[in-house]
């Protein structure tokens, strides 16, 4: 019999129970809840007179609605303001383990959050109603985007109803060139797989790209596994895990750091384990990318051209690519660094960590935002990550440079709040999606790595990072 | 949860791959704290010439004439006809509440994204998964016939076209069990109440650091 994969292991150790057709029941142990989708789900626990199962399984914050300057103005848009209050109220009512109320010193982007704070743990279920949970597999969890309707059913039972995936092994191999990223490899990668690619699948990462990775460059890459199609994505947890966690708030402590730690070394694919499917990359061969169109998987290397739909054969890939050329206003053939931006955003929960805004940073240190770039906008993660980069000097680099500094939260990566795109403006965005509209109505997105944003800030147009 | 049973309705077809949660109901409406009224801003960005808010009266907003729900044969439709990965991107379950809304009870593709998917059966919606060539025939015989309607049985899992011939579809018991009956799912785990605690007490012996 074939070994057991990574994701195996952390589906049988939560298993409680399974129907004759595969339909189980999964133990969810961390329940991560922001505002905009869980007050459906808080108002159906009140109608039916139930209540949380287990309340100090929540960690929760307001990230998506929040608006990133003139704090002391408060949340000016009314709809906003009661979603972010609504959340208040029911953290209140309710109860949980962690809550920052908008404002807080440690407020930030709830999958930013949850790491920072050691709530977030090898060999747990984490699961909260937004589609980029899949971030937290990157510490040896399963972690999984779930919607409202789901939400309830956690608070109420402490469970999820699902079926197994199947498993896919991405593996990349050797070692990334300089100037290329995690953000580049989780792009790449979705240039193979397709956004439907891993559709029914739980994704392992693995490969000595992935072991060299910080825990924020994995985190960039679980983080995008949603936008392959897969809900899940998860990387073996090692030292590095253990070195990021030790010591965090709700770490383990004293002997059961030791005891936990030896669990944790217990979580990875067996040998012999069998996946579903496969897919190899070289880190060699991954150059920085950039996305032309309006899906994630319409991504090229930065020395590439806008492709023409002529050459493709399928017709719904034609249309598709008709369409995206349409809304992002670009001729076929147009080499990707000559096309021109009206504004760069570095942040969400793809790429707003420390080690994103050091990357950022060392591309724009000394130089200046190019004129035609509008506004230029650093937004941390969170109040930690916002604290740190100012004991480090980054925000000095940044509004030296004619970027400018904000207070944390998901910000222009879906533009709920204040921050977006006009119609028609073209930003380079850190984020994690180029649907229409994604940053405003209109708005045109290029997802690039944080150090490929910041270049293209100061050129005013895509560059490579690597001859900057 | 709402029941379905079967339907005869008309079908509308959205000729687009990778129909994302963002298209089918766009950010600003996420604001909202209820689960209904998201009908009138389904596929807001398309439907609609100008920027909609929330609790807009959409009643006098400038239509797209060129998208095919704001055209006059595919008033009322039922069934939405759709491309490939269909309700990809975000969790959120707005997309369904606006679908519903609207009107539409079945929807069929070649595939579909797993949240989407699985926020459907939540709503009372049912997601059919058909064979490309099979999706390619509906859009062809919806796109060239007026009134084109589906009579979709769940019970006995068939699609039937107006011209007789008809395809099966997969749905796990569970959910067409639960679907059927308009069954109330947290209920129905809270009656495995006694397995859940028994699992979270041996969970608690072998990692205790989960409890603390």
């Amino acid at each position: 019999m074939a070994g057991k994969t990574l994701y195996d292991k952390l589906w049988d150790s939560h298993l409680v129970h399974q129907d004759a057709d595969g339909t189980s029941l999964i133990y969810i142990d961390r329940h991560l809840v922001h505002e905009v989708t869980s007050p459906q789900a808080f108002e159906g626990l009140r109608l039916a007179g139930r209540k949380p199962w287990r309340n100090n399984t929540i960690v929760a914050n307001p990230d998506h609605n929040t608006p990133t300057q003139n704090w002391d103005k408060d949340i000016e848009d009314p709809v906003s303001k009661l979603q972010v209050d609504t959340l208040d109220k029911n953290m209140k009512e309710f109860g949980s383990l962690v809550y920052f109320p908008f404002k807080d010193k440690n407020q930030g982007i709830i999958h930013v959050i949850g790491p920072e704070h050691g709530t977030t743990l090898p060999g747990m279920t984490v699961v909260c109603g937004d589609s980029h949970t899949s971030t937290h597999g990157a510490f040896g969890a399963l972690a999984h985007g779930i919607g409202t309707s789901e939400v309830e059913h956690v608070l109420a039972t402490q469970t999820l109803i699902a079926k197994k995936s199947k498993s896919m092994l991405v593996k990349v191999n050797g070692k990334l060139g300089a100037g290329v990223t995690a953000k580049d490899v989780a792009l790449a990668v979705i240039g193979v797989t397709g956004t439907a690619g891993g559709t029914g699948y739980a994704i392992e990462f693995a490969g000595d790209v992935i072991s060299d990775l910080s825990m924020e460059g994995r985190m960039t890459i679980c983080n995008m596994a949603i936008e392959a199609g897969a809900r899940a994505g998860i990387m073996a947890p090692d030292e590095k895990t253990a070195a990021y966690l030790k010591g965090r708030q709700y770490a383990p402590k004293a002997e059961q750091w030791e005891q936990a730690v030896a669990y944790w070394n217990t979580l990875k694919s067996d040998t012999d384990a069998d996946f579903d499917a496969v897919i190899e990359l070289d880190g060699a061969d991954i150059q920085p990318q950039v996305t032309w169109g309006t899906s994630p998987e319409q991504v090229l290397p930065i020395g590439a051209v806008v492709p023409n739909p002529a050459d493709e054969t399928d017709p719904t890939k034609r249309t598709s690519i008709e369409n995206a050329l349409q809304y992002m206003g670009l001729e076929a053939n147009t080499p990707i660094e000559e096309i021109k931006l009206d504004k760069v955003f570095i942040g969400s929960c793809t790429n707003s960590r420390i080690e994103d805004l050091r990357a950022a940073a060392e591309v724009a240190k000394g130089k200046k935002v190019a004129s035609n770039i509008d506004v230029a906008m650093v937004v941390p993660g969170s109040g930690i990550v916002k604290r740190q980069a100012e004991e480090e000097g980054l925000d000095r680099i940044f509004t030296e440079a004619g970027f400018e500094w904000r207070e944390p939260g998901c910000s222009m990566c879906l533009a709920m709040n204040a921050d977006r795109l006009s119609a028609g403006e073209r930003c380079a965005s850190t984020s994690n999606r180029n649907f229409e509209g994604r940053q405003g109505p209109g708005g045109r997105t290029h997802l690039v790595s944080p150090a490929m944003a910041a270049a293209a800030a100061v050129a005013g147009h895509f560059v490579d990072v690597r001859n900057v | 949860m709402k029941a379905f049973t079967q339907i005869t309705g008309l079908a509308c077809p959205l000729d687009r791959a990778n129909v994302d949660t963002d298209a089918i109901i766009p950010k600003q409406f996420l604001k909202s704290i209820k689960r209904t009224g998201f009908g009138p801003y389904l596929f807001d960005e398309w439907r609609y010439t100008n920027y909609g808010e929330p609790d807009m009266d959409c009643t006098n907003r400038p239509l797209n004439e060129d998208f095919v729900l704001n055209q006059a044969r595919y008033k009322g439709a039922q069934v939405l006809l759709a491309r490939e990965n269909f309700g990809c991107g975000s969790s959120r379950e707005h997309a369904p509440w606006a679908i519903d809304d609207y009107g539409f009870r079945v929807i069929i593709a070649p595939s579909f994204a797993d949240i989407f998917y699985n926020n459907c059966f939540k709503n009372g919606i049912l997601p059919i998964v058909a064979s490309a060539e099979q999706v390619d025939q509906l859009f062809k015989e919806c796109e060239s016939t007026e009134g084109y309607e589906l009579n979709v049985d769940l019970p006995s899992q068939t699609v039937t076209l107006p011209s007789g011939a008809s395809f099966s579809f997969d749905v796990s018991e569970t959910s067409k069990k639960n679907l059927l009956n308009g069954l109330d799912e947290i209920g129905l785990t809270l009656e495995h109440a006694d397995k859940i605690k028994a699992f979270e007490n041996q969970h608690k012996v072998s990692q205790p650091w989960l409890f603390t």
